[in-house]
C-alpha cells in the first residue's frame, strides 16, 4: 500500500497544526460558527444531534494493521470504543470531544491518517474496489490511480470551496463494484480498440435529492491525461454550478441542465488549455504510483491439493463450509481467497465494529493476510489474501469475534447510514429498522433461498445509505413530525446501473418487516428459475408488488 | 487610507473602487466589469469581478490591465479561485487582488491560485491574515505558485 514519504507527512503534520489552531479560535471566540464550519467540514467534523462526529479518511479503503491498531487506540481513549464504517469506505467516530480532536487528528498522522476532506463542499474520499488487486475480472489495479487522485485532490487549491460536495469512483473490473455510476465523477479503467488500457470517465451521477446516473463524457482517455481532465471538469462545474440552492448544486444539475454535449465541450475547452501541461502525468509518476501496490510475497500453491484439502475441511464441518461459500470470493492467484469480513451480525448497527475487534482484524490480517485491511461501501471489511489451508482458523477466530455472519450479498448484509440516532441532517431513524429487518430474516436458509438482494437504508433525501440504488432502497421521511419510510424497488448500483421506483405511499417503522415480508413472497412466487430478485423485478415490473404490498384486507 | 496585504506586508491602498453609478473614472480607480467593458481605451485601467463575472472578456487585454480584484461578497464562494488561476495561466502578470469577505484559513489557497494582493472586508483581521499564507510549505498539485506538481518535484 501507499507510504508516505516525507512531503506526504510534512502536509498531514501541518494541516493537525492549522486545525489545532483553527479550534483553538473558535473556542476563543475569534472564529465565528459560520466560518468554522467549512473548516471543520473538511477537517472530517460534523456537530450532531448527541455529540461531534468525526469521519477518518481510509483512502479508497485501504488499511495497514499498525493504523487498524490506532483506530482501537483512539476508540477507546478518545470515544466509547467501537467505530462505524462508512458508505465511502470512511471509519467515523460518533463520540469525540472537539476539544480533542487536533489530538485524535495528531495521533491520526502518526499512521499516515487524516480526516482531510472526508466532509464539506469539496472533493472527498476517492472510492474503488474492495478487491483491487485481487480481483479475477480485474483489467487493471484501480488503486494506483485512486493515489494519484488522492494526492491532487488533497488541499487543491482551486477546488476547496466548490457549490456542493463532490465524489470521485474508480473501477479497473469487469464488474463495477465501486458504483462509479452513482458519483460525481466515475473513472473506469477500459482498454482502447488496439489494447491499450485507458480511463473512461463519467460525470453527473450521483444519488441525494435528484438521484442520476452518470454520463459518459469521455469514452477513452490516455492515462497520462488523468488528472488535466479531471481539474478540467472541476472548473467547469466550481465556476457555473449553481450556488443559489444547495439541493441544486451538484454536478448532475449542472450537467441536465446544460446537456450532455454542451458540459463535455465546455470541458474540452477548458483541458485545451491544461492539457500537456506540468500535471500531465510522467510515466515516472505512473511507475512511482504503481510500485506501491505491486504484488505481496505470494507462495506458489499446489492448486490441486489446496483446493481438495478446503473441500474436506467443508465437508467435515458445513458451518464453515457454508461460510467459505458465502462470504469468501474467488482469488486471482492459485491457492488464495478473498475474505469478507461481515459487520452485519443482527443487533448491531450495520457497519459498526468494536475496539476489541479491530485489534483482533489487525492480528488477523499480520497472521494471515500480510497485515492489510480494506473498508467496503458495502460497510464490511476484506482480508483480500489468504491461503485457501489457513481459511479454517481464521474463521475459527472470527466466529468467535462475531465477524463471521454468513450473510454476505444477501438480505441481512444490509447498507445503512447511521440515521436519526446519531445525524442531524436525518429525518428518520434507519437503525432500528434496519436491526428489526435482520431479526425477522434471520432463517440462513430462508436468506439463501432469497438469493442475492441488497437493501439500502438512508434516513434522509442525502441518501448516504444508496437507497436508490438497492434492489430495495428504504429512505426515511419526515411526516408532521413523525418518521415515515418510503420504500423503491429496482434499484442497481452494477455495470447496468439504475435508480429505484418509488412503490407508494410511506409506511410507520412497526410496518416495515411486514412489507419487506410481502415484497418477498410476492418474489419467491413470481421468480422464474434462478433469477434474482432484481431480474424478476425487472421483467414484471412494480406493479404486483405494489398490489401486494397496498391490498386492502377483506 | 484603506490597508490591504500585498508583497507579504501590509501597505496602504493606492486604488480606490468606483462607485457603480459614476459617468467617469479617473486612472486609479477599479472599475465594474460593465464599466471596464465600456471603455474605449482599456490600456492602465483596472476592474472587478464578481460572482458569475467569469474572466473570459479580459482575456484579450490582459497584457494592458494593472490590475484585477476578484470580490468575494461570501467566503463559501469559491468561484474566484477559478477566475484567478484562469487569469495567471493566461498570463496575467499585473496584481491579481482578492477583495471582500475571504478569511485567514483561505489566504494560502489564494495565493496559490495566483493571487498577490489581499484587501479584507474587516481590516482588523488583515495581521491574523498574514500569518495564514504560512500555514503550509509543501503542496501536491502544481499551482501558481509553484507550476510543478509534487509528482515531477519528488526526489
Amino acid at each position: 500500500m501507499y507510504v508516505y514519504d516525507q512531503y506526504d507527512q510534512t502536509i498531514v503534520d501541518q494541516r493537525v497544526d492549522q486545525f489545532r489552531d483553527q479550534t483553538a479560535r473558535y473556542l476563543a471566540g475569534n472564529l465565528s460558527d459560520g466560518e468554522f464550519l467549512p473548516l471543520r467540514l473538511q477537517n472530517g467534523l460534523y456537530l450532531q444531534r448527541l455529540a461531534p462526529m468525526l469521519r477518518i479518511a481510509v483512502p479508497y479503503g485501504l488499511l495497514n494493521s499498525t493504523q487498524l491498531r490506532k483506530i482501537a487506540f483512539i476508540t477507546r481513549q478518545f470515544d466509547k470504543g467501537y467505530a462505524h464504517v462508512s458508505t465511502r469506505q470512511n471509519i467515523q467516530l460518533n463520540w469525540p470531544r472537539l476539544d480533542e480532536v487536533p489530538d485524535i487528528l495528531a495521533e491520526l498522522a502518526g499512521v499516515q491518517m487524516h480526516a482531510i476532506q472526508t466532509s464539506g463542499n469539496c472533493i472527498r474520499n476517492t472510492t474503488t474496489d474492495q478487491y483491487a488487486g485481487v480481483a479475477t475480472d480485474e483489467l487493471e489495479d484501480p488503486r494506483p490511480y485512486c493515489e494519484i487522485i488522492r494526492q491532487w485532490s488533497t488541499l487543491h487549491p482551486e477546488f476547496a470551496f466548490l457549490p456542493r460536495k463532490f465524489k470521485i469512483a474508480v473501477c479497473g473490473s469487469a464488474q463495477d463494484r465501486a458504483a462509479i455510476h452513482a458519483h460525481d465523477i466515475g473513472v473506469e479503467l477500459v482498454a482502447n480498440a488496439s489494447g491499450e488500457v485507458g480511463c473512461k470517465i463519467l460525470a453527473g451521477g450521483g444519488l441525494g435529492r435528484t438521484p442520476v446516473i452518470g454520463s459518459v463524457i469521455c469514452e477513452w482517455l490516455e492515462k497520462k491525461h488523468l488528472l488535466t481532465y479531471l481539474e478540467s471538469i472541476l472548473r467547469v462545474y466550481n465556476q457555473n454550478g449553481r450556488r443559489d440552492n444547495k439541493y441544486k448544486a451538484r454536478i448532475k444539475i449542472l450537467v441536465k441542465a446544460m446537456g450532455v454535449d454542451a458540459f463535455r465541450e465546455a470541458v474540452e475547452q477548458e483541458w485545451a488549455l491544461l492539457k500537456d501541461g506540468p500535471t500531465t502525468l510522467s510515466d515516472e509518476a505512473i511507475r512511482h504510483a504503481k510500485s506501491f501496490f505491486t504484488e505481496p510475497a505470494y507462495l506458489a500453491l499446489d492448486a490441486a491439493a489446496a483446493n481438495s484439502e478446503l473441500a474436506a475441511r467443508c465437508a467435515a464441518d458445513p458451518i464453515f463450509g457454508n461460510w467459505v461459500k458465502r462470504n469468501t470470493v474467488d482469488h486471482r492467484v492459485a491457492g488464495y481467497r478473498i475474505v469478507n469480513l461481515s459487520l452485519k451480525a443482527t443487533g448491531f448497527a450495520p457497519g459498526d465494529i468494536t475496539d476489541a475487534q479491530l485489534e483482533l482484524v489487525a492480528d488477523l490480517a499480520d497472521q494471515y493476510s500480510f497485515g492489510e485491511v480494506r473498508t467496503t461501501h458495502q460497510q464490511n471489511m476484506v482480508l483480500a489474501d489468504v491461503q485457501k489451508g489457513q481459511l479454517y482458523p481464521l474463521w475459527q477466530q472470527l466466529q468467535k469475534a462475531g465477524l463471521a455472519t454468513p450473510n454476505h450479498g444477501y438480505l441481512t448484509d444490509m447498507i445503512c447510514c447511521p440515521g436519526g440516532d446519531y445525524c442531524s441532517l436525518a429525518n428518520a431513524k434507519s437503525i432500528p429498522v434496519a436491526e428489526a429487518i435482520q431479526s425477522r430474516f434471520n432463517d440462513l436458509d430462508y436468506l439463501y433461498d432469497l438469493g442475492p438482494i441488497e437493501l439500502n437504508i438512508s434516513g434522509c433525501m442525502n441518501a448516504c445509505g444508496h437507497h436508490h440504488i438497492g434492489h430495495i432502497g428504504i429512505l426515511g421521511v419526515d411526516k408532521k413530525g413523525e418518521e415515515f419510510y418510503q420504500v423503491c424497488l429496482g434499484g442497481s448500483q452494477a455495470k447496468d446501473a439504475s435508480i429505484g421506483k418509488i412503490l407508494g405511499p410511506s409506511f410507520s417503522q412497526d410496518d416495515m418487516p411486514d412489507v419487506i415480508d410481502k415484497l418477498l413472497s410476492t418474489y419467491l412466487e413470481l421468480r422464474e428459475e434462478e433469477e434474482i430478485f432484481l431480474d424478476t423485478y425487472r421483467r414484471v415490473g412494480i406493479e404486483p408488488f405494489k398490489e401486494r404490498v397496498y391490498a386492502k384486507a377483506d | 487610507m484603506p490597508r490591504l496585504i500585498k508583497a507579504g506586508r501590509i501597505v496602504e491602498d493606492d486604488w480606490q473602487q468606483l462607485d457603480p453609478d459614476a459617468a467617469t473614472a479617473g486612472m486609479q480607480q477599479i472599475l465594474g466589469l460593465d464599466q471596464w467593458l465600456q471603455l474605449e481605451d482599456k490600456t492602465g485601467r483596472a476592474v472587478l469581478l464578481e460572482p458569475g463575472q467569469a474572466p473570459a472578456p479580459l482575456f484579450d487585454y490582459l497584457g494592458q490591465i494593472p490590475l484585477v480584484a476578484i470580490d468575494f461578497p461570501v467566503f463559501m464562494d469559491g468561484r474566484g479561485f477559478s477566475y484567478g488561476r484562469e487569469l495567471r495561466e493566461r498570463g496575467f502578470a499585473g496584481e491579481l487582488r482578492a477583495c471582500g469577505h475571504f478569511i485567514r484559513d483561505q489566504m494560502t489557497y489564494l495565493a496559490r491560485c495566483g493571487f498577490d494582493a489581499f484587501q479584507m472586508a474587516d481590516e482588523s483581521r488583515l495581521e491574523d491574515a498574514l500569518a495564514g499564507l504560512a500555514d503550509f510549505s509543501e503542496h501536491y498539485q502544481a499551482a501558481i505558485d509553484q507550476p510543478l506538481p509534487l509528482f515531477r518535484r519528488r526526489g
